[in-house]
């Protein structure tokens, strides 16, 4: 008889004790936290996403693409509690606050055996215009020169737009390339060719040996530490936007997010850390 | 009803609804591909779509006619070298060749076909690009998916070829060969116009694998939007277009999107319907 009522107890007891432990020494934080916007953010935000699960196991993060646009409208619409942009806000936009998690910058590269070690940024834009056509005209070898750019939509393409103030159907290009791995591989496999990509992605890719190398801007070379140092010209805030972030567990999630404790997870997407002031 | 007799009936069932099951399904997507268009279809017209002009579509232009030149300009380049080789490898296999090397060729061809495009296409970016970037740049063209395409249709072709000469009656094939024919003479008078309906359906399933081929054609066309002059103009696929933009479209860009993604199906309907009409006849 006593080990009859005992075995369904103590069972109980197992079953109920870890939950009771983790409720009070967790937070109480738990619900179902929607953040869109962002392809380029996205990727951290997963990763991050999922180590707030681990540390929070009563919420669901729900991560969603659609870009930097999307994160916008849905965060003004309450559709998304978070919205992901990467881009610094509009002046349309102020009405919503930016907690910068990450930078980003955009370099140009050329293919390793390229002679020339610079651009001016006028020569840039008529490469991308397509007046300059022959690598010569630039004191190059002489040779044509194929323009890879950026399919329409993506961030780093209205970036690498806005900074050099040309429109995307002004630019002559040869190959047109989706994300950051296809351009360095597209760029490595043809001796003629320049094109832009992340920063971070390109850095790590020739340090291991990929034939590419990184054009200086302004005199400023391409490399992480200069855009951490903010002197990199060509770059930008991977932003987190909140309409308001008096929910507890939106903000609980941005601070989060601003951490030390996800660097590693900036580092591992080729991002940049963000240095809290 | 004897208890055969009804349980043949419940397996009819089971058949009959499946069989609607998959016959739904292609209305649902057909459905859903016009619900997602209609936006942008009834705001510019089906005229935007097919007539010549630019997709620049932030500027609210949405012409596809260069995207579906391109998708069959490398359907058709990829099969001009893929069919010849294919019915040669299958001709091969059958008769010329003794029985055992035929049987291991025709498992790697197996193999070949169970790799993932995306192989093929990152084989194609990092091998066939700079070559065909040698002859003349920028490498990622029309030539290089074609080649590429080639390659990944060609065991399916080979295949399905292979197996339609097999079908072939042994009777008509031995009574050919005792009339004092050679392997060419049976094989054009008695083999070819028994197999032809199967060869051409080969064909024609390696041109519906091209034509929705994506991931591939988006590392080794290029992806400029452009009719092609040269075999090293780079196009842009249909294909392509809905992968390379879809994740950052919004409103009528999305919905162009669909657009692309419908025209894709009445291509293939035009395939399929193709094939409908070579079967038949020799049915």
């Amino acid at each position: 008889m006593r080990t009859r009522l005992l075995t369904p107890f103590t069972l109980l007891l197992f079953l109920i004790l870890p939950h009771l432990s983790l409720a009070v020494e967790s937070s109480p934080l738990s619900g179902k936290l929607v953040i869109t916007g962002s392809s380029t953010v996205a990727p951290l935000v997963l990763e991050v996403g999922k180590r707030f699960e681990k540390a929070h196991p009563g919420v669901r993060v729900d991560v969603q693409t659609g870009g930097s646009s999307r994160g916008v409208a849905d965060v003004r619409q309450n559709l998304a509690d978070i919205g992901m942009v990467s881009r610094a806000l509009n002046p349309d936009e102020q009405e919503l606050k930016a907690f910068p998690i990450a930078l980003d910058g955009i370099s140009i590269i050329l293919h390793k055996n390229n002679p020339l070690v610079s651009l001016s940024e006028e020569q840039i834009v008529g490469i991308y215009r397509g007046q300059i056509k022959n690598w010569k005209d630039v004191g190059g070898k002489d040779g044509p020169i194929t323009v890879v750019n950026k399919a329409e939509g993506r961030s780093t393409l209205e970036l690498f737009e806005k900074y050099f103030k040309i429109k995307n159907s002004e630019i002559k290009s040869q190959v047109i390339i989706g994300d950051n791995e296809q351009g360095i591989k597209t760029i490595a496999g043809n001796p003629g060719s320049i094109g832009y990509v992340s920063i971070g992605t390109a850095e790590f890719a020739a340090g291991n040996g990929v034939p590419i190398k990184l054009l200086p801007l302004q005199g400023i070379s391409a490399t992480v530490e200069e855009v951490k140092a903010g002197k990199y010209p060509l770059s930008r805030p991977l932003n987190l936007v909140t309409k308001d972030n008096s929910k507890a567990l939106a903000r609980s999630f941005l601070d989060f997010a601003q951490s030390a404790g996800v660097e590693d997870l900036v580092k591992e997407q080729y991002f940049v850390t963000f240095s809290k002031k | 009803m004897s208890p055969s007799l009804k349980s043949e009936a419940r397996w009819i069932l089971v058949l009959r609804s499946s069989a609607v099951c998959s016959a739904l399904l292609l209305l649902l997507i057909l459905a859903f591909l016009c619900k997602e268009s209609w936006p942008v279809l009834r705001e510019k017209g089906l005229s935007a779509f097919i007539y010549p002009g630019a997709w620049s579509p932030r500027e609210g232009e949405y012409s596809l006619l260069a995207m579906l030149m391109g998708t069959l300009s490398v359907t058709a380049g990829a099969l001009l070298i893929a069919t010849p080789l294919g019915l040669l490898t299958a001709l091969c296999c059958n008769y010329y060749m003794p029985p055992r090397l035929a049987s291991y060729l025709k498992r790697m061809l197996e193999i070949l076909s169970g790799i993932p495009s995306v192989v093929y296409g990152f084989w194609g970016l990092t091998e066939i690009v700079p070559l065909v970037n040698r002859i003349h740049p920028p490498g990622a063209s029309l030539l290089t998916g074609s080649i590429v395409l080639a390659i990944m249709v060609l065991p399916t072709l080979a295949l399905m070829a292979d197996a339609s000469i097999v079908s072939v009656p042994t009777q008509a094939v031995k009574g050919a060969a005792a009339l004092g024919l050679d392997t060419w003479g049976v094989f054009r008078s008695a083999v070819w116009p028994a197999a032809r309906p199967g060869l051409m359906g080969a064909v024609l399933l390696a041109t519906g694998r091209a034509l929705g081929e994506t991931m591939a054609v988006i590392m080794i066309c290029g992806n400029i939007v452009q009719v092609p002059t040269s075999i090293f103009d780079p196009v842009r696929t249909l294909t392509a277009n809905i992968a390379l933009e879809m994740a950052y479209a919004m409103n009528f860009h999305r919905s162009a999107l669909f657009v692309s993604g419908l025209l894709l199906a009445f291509c293939i309907a035009i395939i399929v319907s193709l094939a409908s009409l070579v079967r038949p006849r020799h049915a």
